[in-house]
């Protein structure tokens, strides 16, 4: 028995400009499950905004897990104040679509674990190829 | 080189911050001028997981900050301060009488506040603050990255900045 049903949200994916609406709509288009998150931009708000906006779906929908970009953007301190009230609640910085993607598919075990086991997929998935001078 | 950037920023340290400025100015400080964040452990260990580890981060109260700014300008790395709202850069020229310039980063929306740019929202009061700081002699622009134009304090209030 599944955890919980694909299409429930189960994550906030947040971020500068539109880096979480186009994550979602990449997992939209290769999954059919972008529902599984919502979509939460820092632009044009304040910090104070930020945390607002967040705190409204965490409490909304009952979710446990952020997925954000950079380790210092405002939407990651927002949800490491929101963490302070909630110790359970996984924080994933850094993230990228090898990372949405294992946690889509994930719904047979808790959001933490799958929030977990995603991060280890997001950076494996990271890697340079290439760069050996032409004629070698 | 010392402090290269003095910003008003109600974000204080994030990513327009630490990579939008930081990179290109290549940031190896940031005084972050706070009276409540320099009393809260939590708060500056919150502000410092956000900075990579080879940036170096002071949490300053206004007064320590300005008893401390003549030794912060004499480093010879680069760096920011930066201030959460206009009251608390208006209290540290104020008390120094030592800054030429400053960059309006980001004051966002709030009730009573008018809309100025995208990123800038301003209270009658507070406009009153910056262009008492303009007659002051002080530089007052707006630019929230690097790759945008300055626009001074007078395109600002006006909404030219918009245009």
């Amino acid at each position: 028995m599944s955890e919980s049903e694909p299409s429930t949200p189960r994550a906030i994916v947040a971020g500068h400009g539109d880096f979480a609406a186009g994550l979602v709509s990449a997992v939209g288009q290769i999954t059919g499950r972008g529902e599984v998150f919502v979509p939460l931009s820092n632009r044009d708000l304040s910090a104070v905004d930020v945390e607002r906006a967040m705190r409204q779906h965490v409490e909304s929908l009952g979710l446990t897990v952020v997925f954000t970009d950079l380790p210092a953007g405002s939407c990651t301190m927002a949800a490491r104040r929101l963490q302070r009230e909630r110790p359970s609640m996984v924080i994933v910085t850094g993230t990228n679509l090898a990372t949405l993607l294992d946690f889509v598919f994930h719904t047979d075990i808790p959001a933490i674990q799958a929030a977990q086991h995603a991060a280890e997929k997001g950076r494996a998935a990271l890697a340079a190829t290439g760069g050996t001078p032409s004629g070698n | 080189m010392a402090i290269d950037l003095f910003r008003i920023d109600d974000r204080l340290i994030h990513g327009q911050v630490v990579v939008g400025w930081g990179q290109p100015l290549d940031l190896t400080f940031i005084v972050l001028v706070d009276d409540e964040v320099a009393t809260s452990e939590w708060e500056q260990e919150l502000y410092r997981m956000g900075v990579p580890p080879e940036m170096e981060v002071h949490f300053d109260t206004v007064e320590a900050a300005a008893a401390k700014l003549a030794e912060y300008q004499r480093d010879e790395r680069r760096g920011a301060l930066l201030t959460g709202d206009i009251e608390t850069m208006t209290r540290l020229v104020e008390l120094t009488g030592a800054i030429e310039r400053v960059n309006l980063g980001g004051i966002h929306h709030r009730t009573g506040r008018t809309q100025r740019l995208r990123y800038i929202f301003l209270a009658p009061d507070e406009e009153k603050s910056l262009r008492a700081l303009a007659a002051r002699g002080v530089d007052v622009s707006a630019q929230d990255v690097p790759a945008a134009r300055p626009l001074a304090l007078h395109e600002v209030l006006s909404g030219d900045g918009n245009r």
